[in-house]
């Protein structure tokens, strides 16, 4: 029981912790424990007929893993494959997705005053994934509920009958 | 799950320490046991019973018993307790065995499993064990030739006095009886073999098969064979991960040993060699723990053919052939339920009714024959009945009610097809044993699912037989990599009939839009796959290009690569794990260079070049 109620407060101190992220001028924060790594983008293996912003599939450690690429799939950034660009490995509803963004920044905690609800338009991702804005000195962070985004029917890629 | 309040309290101390260890191992056993009590009722011939038989008909009770009391599952005890005390006096020969009692103890059994379910925590009724307990004590003080049956409890005292047949178990059995908290120390001293050979709190698996193979067969040995351990699946699904790693490791090993040009590179390709074989039959090792009889999908037919029989009012004989044929336990569990069809199937539908069956000319009694032997990398199970088969007029007539295209002239072979169509039934009336219609079309995706086949076979009048076809495992798979507009795919190996080049030959189009070519005076269906897969390589003009023929479901096909790669076996991941499903491919792999090759979907393929 002791470790269960360890495990509880673990998630609810980290919880307010998010990686941050860029996609062309805008700055986006997922939960910090739904990332598994960060990577290079190496070779991945196309997929026929899928949409253009599923690159395909890699090989990690055994596990075929799908890569998307946000900025393709949001109209944002420079989509260039270099030894700069990023994918995020994310653990998301027991499966583990790929995403290519921009850049990665780094981890900022937040606390719940500096989460401020999200207006109605403004970012290339609809409301319902976006959790809230976070305002950190200068910056403006969209907080995006990613196991939301990944599974979500936008993404397509989880089968509709497993979702 | 309840817990054991009577749990040894004195010579087990240290065992009881880690009871919830030993709780699985008993939910095991006695699964087993009750298996083999039932296979041996089924088996034993109530006009002339052998001792033997009885006696580990008797066994399997009393292992059952001692081992709920213990762990302090009284409903459990209780019950085999009046079971026992029938079978003791029927093993003695104070009573002659008959046909109520097997059913009676076989009914018994079955309160037991679900007793047994309910203790592991699985959802399920609370059982009412008193009706089975009242016509077990009744069958027992029935011919009352001796008055100490009044009282089963006064019966067992007596037993346990006399108890000549099993002397090792008896006398633990008597005080276990009277005074409970003093049986444990008895009970250890009667089986410390079993307790002793666990190892892990998994028993899942046995490894070797031949312990197991001889606890289904006959009579489950009270002491526990030596020569095989429980060993957790997960542990060696794990074992056969690594191994699959250690393959594409090795693979990428040999590759790049391949590219290099410098001294000492021969005693490398030596070593290499080496590497390839010694990793191939390590896997091989690996796999074959996985391996479990086929017996496992055929032990639970009996039982069911039996209540099928009585519910019907038709008389099953069961053969089987081949119990002993391996296949991979991923298989095996995949396979039961259509077997569960195609038996309920053939009984239903198949074997009439006795009077049927005379008037025919034929025994009164249908026969049932499973069958399953190995053929190249597959395993075959057929069932076959001897019933009155299918009847072709019926189904074509359903197929143009149902407003299927056929032809009057299609052959049988294409008829039996139609069965396969999905809601197809031409039972007359639902019956809760089969004629929904939705049975042979789920057998049929499921084992295509699995890269199976169905093929079925049918004589009018003298029965039906349906032919399933599975790859043994599957975790690994021969495979030819082809190219395809730069992107490499594995072609499963086993559908690959033959590799042409198209050459001068024509590919010729069907009305505008099919397209066929010519192999050996047949005309097979074209499907290009760079139209299929698109790629962003240069397509290659199709006179360079190759044709590989597949052959599924009896049909050819011809699919255009622009070039062969090699050949690998190959180890088969999931690509749904992570994503949908994609059309036209079955799973994917890692090749030599840490690249993915998706694996074609054939079956699908062929299809799509059909439509």
């Amino acid at each position: 029981m002791g470790q269960m109620e360890d495990i509880g407060s673990r998630i609810e101190t980290h919880q307010n912790e998010f990686l941050t992220f860029t996609l062309g001028a805008e700055e986006y924060g997922i939960d910090i424990l739904k990332v598994k790594e960060i990577r290079g983008y190496d070779a991945v293996t196309r997929i026929a007929n899928s949409p253009e912003y599923i690159k395909g599939v890699i090989n990690l450690r055994g596990t075929i893993v799908p890569i998307v690429d946000m900025r393709i799939k949001f109209n944002l950034g420079n989509v260039e494959y270099n030894q700069f660009t990023v994918v995020i490995i994310l653990n998301v509803a027991g499966r583990m997705v790929g995403m290519v963004v921009d850049s990665v920044s780094d981890v900022i905690t937040l606390g719940p005053e500096q989460v401020k609800p999200a207006p109605e338009f403004g970012a290339a991702l609809d409301t319902q994934y976006i959790i809230g804005l976070g305002a950190v000195e200068e910056r403006m962070l969209i907080l995006v509920d990613i196991e939301k985004l990944m599974t979500g029917r936008d993404m397509d890629l989880v089968d509709a009958q497993a979702a | 799950m309840s817990q054991p309040n009577t749990s040894p309290p004195s010579q087990q101390g240290q065992q009881a320490i880690d009871m919830s260890q030993f709780f699985q191992v008993f939910f095991e056993e006695t699964g087993e046991h009750l298996s083999a009590m039932e296979s041996l009722l089924l088996a034993v011939d109530p006009a002339d019973p052998g001792d033997e038989e009885l006696n580990a008909i008797f066994r399997s009770a009393h292992s059952i018993k001692g081992g709920s009391s213990t762990f302090g599952f009284k409903d459990m005890s209780e019950l085999t307790h009046e079971a026992e005390t029938l079978l003791d006096r029927v093993r003695k020969r104070e009573l002659p065995l008959t046909i109520p009692m097997v059913d009676a103890l076989l009914e018994a059994g079955d309160v037991l499993r679900a007793q047994l379910a309910r203790h592991k925590g699985e959802a399920g009724d609370e059982v009412d064990a008193a009706p089975v307990v009242a016509r077990l004590n009744s069958l027992t003080r029935e011919p009352a030739q001796a008055p100490v049956a009044v009282d089963t409890d006064t019966g067992w005292g007596l037993f346990a006095d006399e108890a000549p047949a099993a002397p090792a178990a008896d006398p633990g059995y008597g005080f276990f009886d009277a005074e409970p908290m003093s049986a444990p120390p008895a009970k250890p001293a009667a089986q410390p073999p079993e307790w002793g050979r666990r190892t892990t709190d998994h028993p899942d698996v046995i490894v070797a098969a031949a312990g197991r193979r001889g606890n289904d067969k006959q009579v489950v040995s009270p002491n526990g064979d030596s020569s095989s351990i429980r060993v957790g699946v997960d542990k060696v699904d794990q074992l056969i991960n690594l191994v699959g790693e250690l393959v594409i490791t090795q693979a990428m090993l040999a590759q790049r040993a391949g590219r290099l040009e410098a001294e000492g590179v021969s005693e490398l390709s030596v070593g290499m060699a080496d590497l390839e074989r010694n990793t191939r039959d390590l896997q091989e090792a690996v796999m074959s723990i996985r391996m479990m009889p086929m017996s496992f999908v055929f032990n639970r037919f009996p039982r069911m053919l039996r209540d099928l029989a009585a519910k019907l009012g038709k008389q099953v004989e069961l053969k089987t052939v081949g119990d002993q044929t391996e296949l991979d336990k991923g298989v095996i569990e995949k396979i039961t339920d259509p077997m569960n069809h195609l038996v309920r199937n053939s009984v239903d539908h198949g074997i009439e009714m006795p009077e049927a069956r005379l008037a025919a000319g034929k025994p009164a009694h249908g026969t049932l024959t499973l069958r399953a032997y190995h053929q190249g990398g597959n395993i075959v199970i057929e069932v076959a009945d001897d019933g009155k088969g299918l009847d072709r007029d019926r189904i074509l007539a359903k197929a143009v009610e149902r407003g299927l295209p056929v032809a009057p002239d299609i052959s049988d072979q294409e008829v039996w097809q139609l069965i396969f169509e999905p809601g197809f039934s031409t039972a007359d009336k639902v019956t809760d044993v089969s004629g929904r219609g939705v049975g042979m079309d789920v057998v049929k995706k499921n084992i295509l699912a699995l890269g199976g086949s169905v093929e079925l076979d049918s004589s009018t009048g003298h029965g039906t037989r349906v032919v399933v076809r599975l790859p043994l495992t599957l975790a690994i798979m021969d495979g030819m990599s082809v190219a395809v507009r730069g992107d490499t795919y594995i072609v499963p190996l086993a559908s690959v009939v033959e590799l042409l080049h198209p050459g001068s030959r024509d590919i010729k189009t069907v009305s505008g839009q099919g397209r066929v070519v010519e192999v050996r005076s047949e005309y097979l269906p074209v499907v290009s796959l760079s139209e299929v897969f698109g790629g962003h390589g240069k397509a290659i003009a199709e006179k360079d290009s190759i044709m590989v023929i597949v052959e599924v479901e009896g049909a050819k096909t011809a699919l255009l690569v622009d070039e062969l790669v090699g050949q690998h076996q190959v180890v088969v991941k999931s690509i749904e794990a992570n994503y949908r499903r994609i059309q036209g491919v079955s799973g994917a792999t890692i090749m030599g260079d840490g690249t993915v090759a998706l694996i074609m979907d054939v079956a699908a393929l062929v299809r799509l070049a059909r439509h």
